[in-house]
């Protein structure tokens, strides 16, 4: 499969070095990312760095079974970019002014086949250090999969090192903590704001200030 | 011979530590070790990369050092407020790490000693000025130049004492040993001298375990030991080794106290989580970042 392994290429060549030589990811409880799916990745967005950070969480191993989910109608809205998402992101396309029969039925198909999914539940990269009011597509997606764990991640940093409009990333550290896994709730709201205080409890533990001895 | 027996003591040294630490987890399992096991362990990793930077041919070893700089500006500017017109600036600051270990590398002395503090200095708020952000324009600059001058240039100079001429093979290395291993002795020295029998404070607001039992005890150790090392390691002779260690001493507990102000500035406890038991990169060389400067130049003043 020669796409598959461009896609390890560009793994290896590219964004881990970024990643791991030119920026550094400082992670905290590794040992909380589930080692094999189906999981639902949840995380904070502020930044294009993001989805490169998170997929570089998982061993190259794992790569080919890791999607991140994105707007169609952002990442195939020409045919370089189609093509890229698709094979090297490995993105799911997922159309964001709904009117499909179910925009999440290539999530589902993905996680019933045991593969782990990348969520913004933003929408879209927001304020930096600000959590934009949460989508409630995960927990749609949550209902049609209830035994798949749901992983929230809170990432620091990757704005300062590559805001909106920049093309170099700046050499900075990038913070990943990784929390607790959630599991399906049949109420939306309260499913929704256990989602919201987690990541914002995993904010406070990233970015907390530490008292001073 | 002589670096690589030095090299041997200082992992029985270790070996020891991890012996002492593996019995008190055994044997008072009640109390808590973790943060001394992490601790010990990192100390491992770190002692055997800068045995192989020390081992290793000058080019290696100086691209190891170069990349502790990269690490540590990294660290340093993670932890700085930025602001968004400063990116342009920062990249030019790491272009400046590369030149700096070259100038090293062919011993252009001159130079190195006014490339950032003159040339890089000045290009920095020129090169703001361009971005045009003139808010906190002051603040921004003395960060960017703070940093460079601690991680880069202050450090480098433990780099440029492995290039200074000598008779036989090693003599640089072992002033590098000599240097970053009384700098981290008289930390030890200070803290446990400190923890025995000091009362006074010293800085009170910025760090208040420092004592003033522990800047005498530590400096007086560090003093000693250093008379007793310099002339079989280096060519200092023993009443400059003295001086040499005493200097030490005093400048590492500065370097010490001026890296806590900052994180305590920020409002941060370390500086990362690079080094875990330690806390980050600049946590670890805190003491080096002033003891290096001071003691290249007085060793290079008397012997070179």
């Amino acid at each position: 499969m020669p796409k598959r392994i461009l896609r390890l290429m560009f793994s290896l060549c590219i964004v881990w070095p970024v990643m791991w030589l030119w920026l550094g990811l400082r992670i905290r409880h590794r040992e909380k990312l589930p080692k094999r799916g189906p999981a639902i990745v949840v995380a904070n967005h502020n930044s294009h760095m993001d989805v490169f950070a998170l997929l570089s969480l998982f061993p190259l191993c794992q790569q080919a079974n890791v999607h991140p989910v994105a707007a169609a109608d952002y990442f195939l809205r020409n045919k370089q970019m189609a093509w890229f998402s698709l094979n090297i992101l490995n993105i799911i396309p997922v159309s964001r002014r709904g009117g499909d029969s179910n925009p999440l039925a290539l999530c589902e198909q993905a996680l019933h086949e045991g593969k782990t999914v990348i969520l913004f539940p933003e929408g879209t990269r927001g304020e930096p250090g600000i959590l934009s009011p949460l989508k409630s597509g995960v927990w749609y997606l949550s209902q049609a999969v209830p035994e798949v764990p749901i992983i929230p991640i809170w990432l620091h940093g990757t704005e300062q090192s590559m805001a909106k409009g920049s093309i170099i990333p700046l050499p900075l550290f990038i913070d990943v903590t990784i929390g607790d896994a959630l599991h399906f709730n049949a109420d939306k709201k309260v499913s929704m704001s256990m989602l919201k205080e987690h990541l914002l409890a995993l904010e406070q533990q990233t970015t907390g200030n530490h008292s001073h001895d | 011979m002589l670096l690589e027996k030095s090299l041997a003591a200082i992992f029985v040294l270790l070996l020891a530590a991890t012996l002492v630490n593996g019995l008190l987890v055994l044997l008072r399992p009640g109390k808590n070790w973790r943060e001394l096991t992490l601790r010990i362990r990192t100390w491992w990793l770190i002692i055997i990369l800068f045995s192989l930077a020390l081992l290793s041919p000058h080019w290696l070893a100086l691209t190891f050092f170069a990349l502790v700089s990269f690490v540590a500006l990294k660290e340093f500017l993670t932890l700085a407020p930025l602001r968004q017109s400063d990116r342009m600036p920062l990249l030019w600051m790491f272009i400046a790490i590369p030149i700096n270990y070259w100038l090293i590398g062919i011993g252009w002395y001159g130079m190195f000693t006014i490339f950032i503090p003159v040339y890089v200095f000045l290009f920095l708020p020129t090169r703001m000025v361009i971005a045009g952000d003139t808010h906190s324009f002051l603040r921004t600059a003395s960060q960017l130049h703070w940093g460079l001058m601690t991680t880069v240039f202050a450090f480098s100079h433990v780099a440029f004492l492995l290039i200074l001429p000598s008779e036989s093979q090693s003599t640089g290395a072992l002033l590098v040993l000599f240097l970053v291993g009384l700098t981290e002795l008289n930390d030890i020295a200070q803290y446990l001298w400190g923890k025995s029998l000091g009362h006074i404070k010293v800085t009170p607001k910025v760090s208040p375990n420092k004592t003033l039992a522990g800047l005498l005890g530590g400096v007086a150790t560090t003093a000693v030991v250093a008379t007793i090392l310099g002339p079989i390691l280096t060519p200092l002779s023993s009443p400059m080794a003295l001086a040499a260690g005493t200097i030490i001493g005093i400048t590492g507990f500065c370097g010490d106290v001026v890296m806590s102000a900052i994180k305590r500035d920020i409002g941060v406890k370390d500086s990362g989580t690079l080094l875990p038991g330690h806390g980050g990169i600049l946590d670890r060389l805190d003491s080096l970042l002033f003891t290096a400067p001071v003691f290249f130049h007085f060793i290079r003043y008397f012997y070179y």
